[in-house]
């Protein structure tokens, strides 16, 4: 009984790992896209929980907030306006991907082994203090991704505001009808 | 932060700023507006250069602004203007490629604009998550401009391939990013290389996270195993377009590469080379023989430019000083002599992909016997042949491979060379030797004053390397000034 208490954060971290493998194992292979949309939330959900048991309240509250609030709903939207029924399955669809799953299958095994060699399940110092200190200062969780975001990484985060413009171009530049294409044969030109 | 900070990066706020003008004024102006838009993006590519070399100099030592992110010294400011040089020239060769086969313009150039801001962060990033970031910036403008001409079903299909493998291979990047964090608890490459010299490591998670960001980067340069995508997406794109990401995100690719594996992790030096030998080998190998059966002329220059990647990687692999510069100066070379040569490209092609083929070469050298010329010069650069840019770049970077004690690279490399000159001599014996009626079957050249220059420049360039090497020799050892470099 004294372990499970001293040790509860820990054991509940495996279960919720545990859960959430089983939940991204089921995005990919249920044949249903509604069941594995579905799925996919449940592993949000538990790796929003995941980021709380680190003491990352901001990030779990955006891991639920962007991902399982916007970007399911954006899923779900797609899944029911195409219409899933007149759907073909492809049988044959994973047996090419055997040699990548192998070389999967290393890299997973050669982390756990090397994980479990340098003993990294051992050493745990993510208490709050650890995580909030900015400038020497112990802030709150928003305030301290705030801080530093706005401070140090204001540069990379200007840059990410370019990268989000240019995916909306991408997406108007192949969506829109293009002008020119349409205008007569016979001008061309210069 | 202080605000004088902010002064060195005054040319990528200029870009940035530039790109969103050329947005919107690209809105409403027809197909009339094509050149003006051109001039205009040239000449905001040419202003970043001129604040390049006021505000983005360093004074003397390199220093560190903005919150570490990015480092101002001279390896920087070579890069920048590296890919300025080769987003003026893609400008130029777009506008009447884009004109003939009817697509807007004002995305087009953004984007190029765009994907050169990603690049000059990529250049001058000291820290992984302003690398990471520019290096995300770049692929994705990228991406968009592989599928440009989005009626083309090659075009989509390229830039899908691109797209998805592009993706996983910054998850593979950022994977080892995570893991060297977890290992070392700094993002900072100084401060990685600091913490290595101090205490050199065998922790296995952070060997592991050296090595899938290695292989990150390989797949950025396109070396094998990680090339799968670049022949269908080099294939694929709009011919600048090809141009433009076969020399520009390679050159900014091989920056991140020296910047993160030459500077910060140089104390594991032991640990990564033999990957990076390898890739080298392997690339100098497949990207050869593979290019020898294809007859598909942009396909064939995308297996080249494969082979042109392990060239570069000798020098890496040297991991001295003499190598770091080798691959600055093979980066020159190939950045005008790959555009040049797609320059070519671009003016035998008429709507519908036709003039691709090695066949369409056919005879050029008695209905354009400039361009023909043009191309044999460059293509013997791309092959190495004296006395051409190309030979001296390649010498260089074999020269670092032995210096370092590689010699056995260097003799894959010397011996694939020789190979190489196989295929590019194909198209040399379409354009000169072939007589009769196959010499008339050929693809006409079309007219378009804008790809001629830069095809003129790309020569002189060459040529100009190749027969006074010496002041471009000291740029690119001008560019050993770097934080954390040897």
């Amino acid at each position: 009984m004294d372990f499970l208490v001293s040790h509860f954060a820990e054991i509940l971290f495996y279960i919720l790992a545990a859960l959430a493998v089983l939940g991204s194992v089921g995005v990919i292979t249920l044949k249903n896209p509604v069941n594995a949309a579905l799925s996919l939330l449940g592993t949000f959900f538990i790796v929003a929980v995941l980021f709380v048991l680190q003491h990352a309240e901001f990030l779990a509250a955006v891991q639920v907030m962007v991902y399982a609030g916007g970007i399911m709903v954006l899923f779900l939207f797609v899944i029911m306006l195409v219409s899933v029924k007149g759907l073909k399955t492809q049988a044959a669809f994973l047996s090419p991907l055997v040699p990548v799953a192998i070389i999967g299958a290393i890299l997973v095994g050669a982390l756990i082994t090397s994980a479990v060699l340098l003993g990294v399940f051992a050493t745990g110092d993510g208490g709050p203090e650890a995580l909030q200190m900015v400038d020497g200062a112990v802030l709150g969780n928003t305030e301290a991704v705030g801080m530093v975001l706005y401070t140090k990484y204001l540069v990379p985060f200007e840059v990410v505001s370019v990268v989000l413009l240019v995916a909306m171009i991408g997406a108007i530049v192949f969506g829109r009808k293009d002008r020119f294409i349409e205008e007569q044969e016979g001008e061309v030109g210069s | 932060m202080p605000l004088e900070q902010f002064v060195p990066f005054i040319p990528e706020i200029f870009l940035a700023i530039a790109s969103f003008v050329l947005l919107v004024g690209g809105i409403g102006l027809g197909r009339r507006g094509m050149r003006p838009l051109a001039l205009g993006a040239v000449g905001s590519l040419v202003v970043t250069g001129i604040l390049v070399w006021l505000f983005g100099r360093p004074a003397g030592e390199p220093e560190v602004i903005l919150g570490g992110m990015l480092a101002i010294d001279t390896f920087a400011v070579f890069f920048k203007l590296l890919v300025l040089a080769s987003a003026i020239l893609t400008i130029m060769l777009a506008t009447g490629f884009l004109e003939r086969f009817r697509y807007g313009g004002g995305e087009f150039f953004a984007l190029i604009l765009t994907a050169t801001l990603g690049m000059f962060v990529m250049a001058s990033g000291v820290n992984l998550v302003s690398l990471y970031v520019g290096l995300e910036l770049m692929a994705l403008s990228s991406y968009v401009l592989v599928g440009y001409c989005k009626l083309e079903v090659k075009s989509n299909e390229g830039a899908v391939k691109y797209f998805v493998l592009g993706a996983m291979s910054s998850g593979i990047l950022l994977y080892g990013i995570s893991l060297v964090y977890g290992s070392l608890g700094t993002l900072d490459l100084m401060e990685i290389k600091t913490a290595l010299v101090a205490a050199p490591q065998d922790n296995l998670v952070l060997m592991l996270g050296i090595v899938l960001m290695a292989f990150g980067m390989l797949f950025k340069v396109a070396a094998v195993p990680f090339h799968v995508w670049s022949p269908d997406a080099y294939e694929g794109a709009p011919t600048p377009v090809t141009a433009f990401i076969s020399v520009a995100p390679k050159a900014a690719a091989f920056a991140m590469f020296l910047r993160i594996f030459a500077g910060a992790f140089s104390p594991e030096i032991d640990h990564w080379r033999s990957v990076i030998w390898l890739a080298a080998a392997m690339t100098m190998i497949f990207g050869n023989i593979a290019a020898l059966s294809q007859d598909n002329v942009k396909r064939m220059l995308a297996y080249s430019s494969i082979a042109h990647a392990g060239y570069a990687l000798m020098g890496v692999v040297a991991g001295t000083a003499y190598g770091t510069w080798s691959v600055l100066m093979y980066m020159l070379v190939y950045t005008f002599m790959n555009i040049g040569a797609f320059g070519l490209v671009v003016l035998l092609e008429t709507r519908g992909y036709a003039g691709e083929t090695v066949k369409d070469w056919a005879g050029l050298s008695k209905k354009a016997p400039a361009a023909a010329a043009g191309m044999l010069i460059l293509l013997l650069a791309l092959a190495g042949i004296p006395p051409t840019g190309g030979f001296m770049s390649k010498l260089y970077v074999f020269a670092a491979a032995i210096n370092a004690g590689y010699i056995w690279l260097a003799v894959i490399g010397v011996l694939m060379s020789a190979v190489s000159l196989y295929y590019y001599f194909r198209i040399v014996v379409q354009m000169y030797l072939v007589e009769g009626e196959e010499a008339e079957s050929g693809a006409e050249l079309v007219r378009d004053r804008w790809a001629e220059g830069v095809v003129l420049v790309s020569v002189l360039v060459v040529m100009a390397i190749g027969v006074y090497p010496a002041p471009f020799v000291g740029w690119a050892q001008g560019g050993l000034n770097a934080l954390g470099l040897m």
